[in-house]
């Protein structure tokens, strides 16, 4: 009973526990809450995620309303994947967040930011279990305006207009999907994603039909933050608390790739998406620029969690890339690229919290020396750097040979250079903060500064575990991207 | 012990003795004493597996397999073979002498100096061993990783500025050229895999086997082959024990290492032979040990012209590579060694001379062999080495380049290496004459009642040993060189 409703489960848990948390005056029992709903959260997923290894994909009807008129929860590979990363992080990132939340914020807000966090949880995962498109249109919007919340909810004032900043830009991503959704409701009459996908073809050389692509294209490019669409992250992420840098950089860009690869893959095929509507040379191309502009605009940054926002847009553009090649290497680079950065970047801010905690600031000039005081923070940011940079042994090496070879084999050794040359774009910006912190002459105050505490330090080193783990054995996520992309593209290629 | 597990010790040994050396860091005698038993029992590990190797045995095993197709795994044959004993063997000389240079030069961070010493030693036991292209690659770029914080040991903006070349050009060529080469190969052929008669073999036009090759070259920056040779030079700023044995040795031995064994195992020298860019890298090669030497002879700083005599000497062993004859393949593994024994005593020296008298500089060493006679006869000893005198080891790997070039009618390699001999001369002598029979004048330190003497003990004794192997080696080459035949008869 229990096992056959898990992908309700893995959804309504975190929904009922939000408002839980929001009654619970005291914050170490939201936190509390917080933190024991987040594990079974995560053992969930992974009971779900090994369910559909070994059975194939599930579908449930919540309500036991049968398809298409009820919706429908349908989790594949793709969406195990996800499931999986979002769980992850989230479970990895609640223990750290105590202290750093303690930190940060006003005490009054505390249980907000749990309740929040929550319903972000909800949001993000009930984006990648629901086959239905309008209930993926509400989840997203469940997740975005709980990150709104959060993201404004940060120590310095500039916050605000940050998350105003993003709350404007998503809410017209948001209308831009609604308006895609309704009008592929108006000709095909259903909203069930299974069924769109056979009613489609009769009418998809329709202006109408294009029309919406169009529209969720771009309205999800927003919030995946696609170049040049990317403006609301920069902010975003820097002027947020540090705990919800990490679990949204890890987690809400990653969510809208697989929106994107939902609704170009599965809701429409890739004959149309590639072949009709020519997004394939479009995405190439804004991918390109997201890689080259932003990683430069990274190196330029002083701000460093501004800077691994930047270099998170440029991730996204590696991602799109893979995507782009509309192969079955291409997309499950692109996804298992997804995987890693969630992993890589959730531990590179993790890291960037640990030192805001003691320092104060994440700037450059401030972080003068700085390896002596906190070793082990910086040690984890050096190892999450260069797997950012992509050094084998790492999990950013096993991406980046995927990607690369994905290029190659469809004969785009332009782009291989490129992925190539970039990640010594990487290696620039990264080796500015271990120059910084290992050879500048620290500051009058630096001695007083004491390594993180060990809540921190803990989740902050798993990530970077999981990122060594996986670059020395990458069978798991290899196999389940390459499934993911085969069921994405197997639906459209026979 | 089973030869495979004498492998995987001696990768594991040294990658596992930083641990106890950091946990020994309060401790100084006991830290040291880590590092003399890790490389001790290193070296005999790897002894013990020589005979085998020479008997015809290849001990393989795999770890892990992180991509499809792509293992991690090592297996020993007689190239690796002979680039272990030599590293392993010059790491137990060189403790001694880190133990000297370091306590005499007072240096700080000794416990991060031993451990990534060690890091890197076992860096390049894995690049010896590995048993294909893929772990061969990560090894070399843990290599470069594990060198950086000791290229940077003194911290100043020097280091810094140094530390940025080294990791810019070694990661830059790494991973834009011999990533893509790699990655590259594998979608063409399917394997990494180290095979006799080489992979490529069949598998792909000239074209682009030439277009890999000089991904391949170029890739491997650890080779210096110009213009990706500035890296070596600003190197230099490490301690003298570094550059001693990772800058004349280990390192720059990784990278002609790797393409050797590029040569042989992926490309096989038979189908290079039929590739038009094996020709032109051959002019690149000859350019580099000729423009190189040039400008070893403008340099003062002593340290600087070993650098660049380093990076010459390099391309000896490309070019070796590149001549497409068993006999090039047998002269250029014995340069590997000769080179090495020859190069690190310059180099012990000229850490010595700055323990000793805190010169650097080549101007300001006239009669510095009547304070430091012993230190200097074993320079002059590296210095005809490197010069190709007999009876130096640098005689014999010489002989046998020469023999290669003169077999496949190179008649223009020959000119090359007759012409750089005599650069070689140009720019070592002069040392050695200043040293022996200038008298310091106008240089009241060394004069100097308080200024007298010899360098520390641990010093000379580490001088001495390599010194003596440098002549040793002409005399009993038997070794390296039943090694090196070995190789080449497995490259036919």
């Amino acid at each position: 009973m229990l096992l056959s409703n898990l992908p309700a489960l893995q959804v309504v848990i975190p929904l009922a526990s939000a408002p839980l948390c929001l009654l619970l005056r005291n914050p170490r029992h939201a936190w509390g809450c917080a933190l024991v709903v987040s594990w079974v959260v995560l053992a969930i997923a992974i009971m779900l995620v090994r369910n559909v290894y070994t059975g194939g994909t599930i579908s449930y009807a919540v309500g036991a309303w049968a398809t298409p008129w009820g919706i429908e929860y349908r989790v594949d590979m793709a969406s195990a994947l996800m499931v999986l990363i979002i769980a992850t992080i989230g479970a990895i990132v609640m223990p750290y967040a105590w202290r750093s939340i303690e930190h940060e914020l006003h005490q009054k807000h505390t249980g907000l930011v749990y309740t929040c966090y929550l319903l972000c949880l909800t949001g993000l995962l009930g984006v990648v279990v629901t086959g239905d498109a309008f209930n993926l249109f509400v989840f997203l919007e469940i997740s975005s305006l709980s990150s709104y919340v959060l993201i404004s909810l940060g120590s310095t004032r500039r916050a605000l207009t940050a998350a105003y900043q993003y709350l404007v830009m998503g809410t017209i991503g948001a209308t831009f999907i609604l308006i895609g959704i309704g009008l592929l409701y108006m000709m095909t009459g259903t909203l069930n994603m299974m069924d769109l996908s056979q009613r489609l073809p009769e009418v998809a050389d329709t202006r109408t039909i294009r029309v919406a692509f169009a529209f969720v294209t771009v309205g999800v490019s927003i919030k995946l933050a696609l170049f040049p669409l990317h403006i609301w992250l920069p902010n975003a992420y820097t002027f947020a608390p540090s705990v919800v840098s990490a679990f949204i950089a890890a987690t809400a860009t990653k969510v809208g790739v697989y929106v994107l690869l939902r609704f170009f893959f599965t809701v429409f095929d890739a004959r149309f998406t590639f072949a009709a509507m020519h997004v394939g040379e479009i995405l190439m191309l804004l991918a390109v620029a997201a890689i080259l502009i932003a990683s430069v605009v990274a190196i330029f940054e002083d701000n460093v969690k501004r800077m691994l926002a930047y270099s998170s847009v440029a991730q996204i553009g590696y991602i799109i890339l893979g995507i782009s090649l509309a192969s079955t290497a291409g997309v499950s680079a692109g996804m298992i690229h997804l995987f890693n950065h969630a992993m890589i970047k959730g531990a590179l801010f993790l890291a960037m919290g640990c030192i805001f905690l003691r320092l104060g600031s994440v700037e450059l000039k401030d972080m003068h020396g700085l390896a002596k005081q906190m070793p082990l923070t910086m040690a984890a940011f050096v190892v999450g750097g260069l797997s950012l940079v992509g050094i084998p042994l790492t999990s950013g090496f096993i991406s980046k040979w995927y990607l690369v070879s994905a290029a190659l084999t469809d004969g785009y050794w332009p782009l291989a250079i490129l992925i190539l040359v970039s990640s010594l774009l990487a290696l620039i910006y990264i080796w500015r903060v271990v120059e910084a912190v290992y050879f500048n002459m620290p500051g009058a105050q630096m001695h007083k500064i004491k390594e993180a505490p060990a809540s921190m330090l803990i989740p902050t080193w798993l990530l970077i575990g999981v990122n060594l783990y996986f670059g020395i054995n990458a069978d798991l996520i290899s196999g389940i991207a390459r499934r993911g992309a085969e069921v994405l593209l197997g639906q459209a290629l026979p | 012990m089973s030869p495979e597990i004498t492998v995987l010790a001696c990768v594991a040994l040294p990658l596992l003795a930083p641990a106890l050396i950091a946990a020994l860091h309060r401790w100084p005698n006991p830290r040291e004493a880590v590092t003399l038993l890790t490389s001790g029992c290193l070296f005999l590990l790897v002894y013990s597996l020589h005979d085998a190797v020479l008997q015809g045995a290849r001990p393989a095993i795999d770890l892990v397999e992180p991509l499809p197709g792509l293992k991690i795994g090592f297996e020993v044959e007689p190239l690796g073979m002979l680039f272990a004993l030599l590293a392993s063997f010059l790491w137990v000389v060189t403790s001694v002498y880190s133990i000297g240079y370091m306590r005499s030069h007072h240096e700080w961070r000794q416990t991060s100096y031993y451990s990534y010493f060690a890091l890197a030693l076992g860096s390049v036991m894995g690049i010896a061993f590995a048993g294909n292209l893929f772990t061969l690659f990560i090894f070399y770029e843990l290599l470069t990783l594990s060198t950086y914080p000791l290229v940077t040991h003194a911290g100043d903006d020097a280091a810094r500025e140094g530390g940025r070349t080294y990791l810019g050009y070694l990661l830059g060529t790494s991973v834009i050229f011999l990533l893509l080469a790699l990655v590259w190969t594998w979608s063409l052929t399917g394997t990494l895999d180290f095979r006799s008669g080489g992979i490529l073999d069949g598998a792909v036009t000239p074209g682009t086997a030439s277009m890999l090759l000089i991904l391949f070259i170029f890739g491997i920056g650890k080779a210096a082959v110009i213009p990706f040779h500035l890296w070596l030079p600003a190197a230099m700023v490490a301690p003298t024990p570094v550059s001693a044995l990772l800058h004349a040795v280990a390192v720059v031995k990784a990278g002609v290492f790797t393409v050797l064994k590029v040569a042989i195992y992926i490309f096989g020298i038979d189908f290079l032979a039929e590739i038009p860019a094996t020709r032109w890298l051959m002019y690149v090669a000859a350019a580099t040990i000729l423009l190189a030497a040039l400008v070893a002879l403008r340099q003062d700083n002593l340290k600087l012209r070993l650098a660049w005599s380093t990076v010459s000497q390099l391309s000896y062993i490309v070019l070796c590579a590149l001549l497409v004859t068993p006999l090039g393949i047998v002269g250029g593994a014995l340069h590997i060694v000769m080179h090495a024994f020859a190069k690190i005593t310059l180099f012990f020296c000229a850490g010595a001379i700055l323990v000793t008298t805190r010169k650097t500089r080549i101007s300001e060493m006239d009669g510095i062999g009547r304070r430091m006679p012993w230190t200097m006869a074993a320079f002059t000893v590296g210095a005809l080495s490197m010069i190709g005198v007999p009876p130096m080891a640098g005689f014999i790997s010489k002989w046998y380049i020469l023999f290669g070039a003169i077999e496949v009618q190179q008649m223009f390699v020959v000119g090359v290496i007759i012409l750089s001999t005599l650069l070689n001369a140009a720019y070592f002598l002069p040392i050695v004459y200043a040293a022996f029979f200038r008298t310091s004048q106008g240089n009241p330190e060394v004069e100097n009642k308080d200024a007298q003497g010899e360098a520390p003990l641990m010093l000379l004794m580490a001088i001495t040993v390599t010194a003596l192997g440098t002549v040793g080696l002409f005399f009993f080459p038997d070794l390296p060189l039943d090694l090196a035949l070995q190789l080449a008869g497995a490259s036919e």
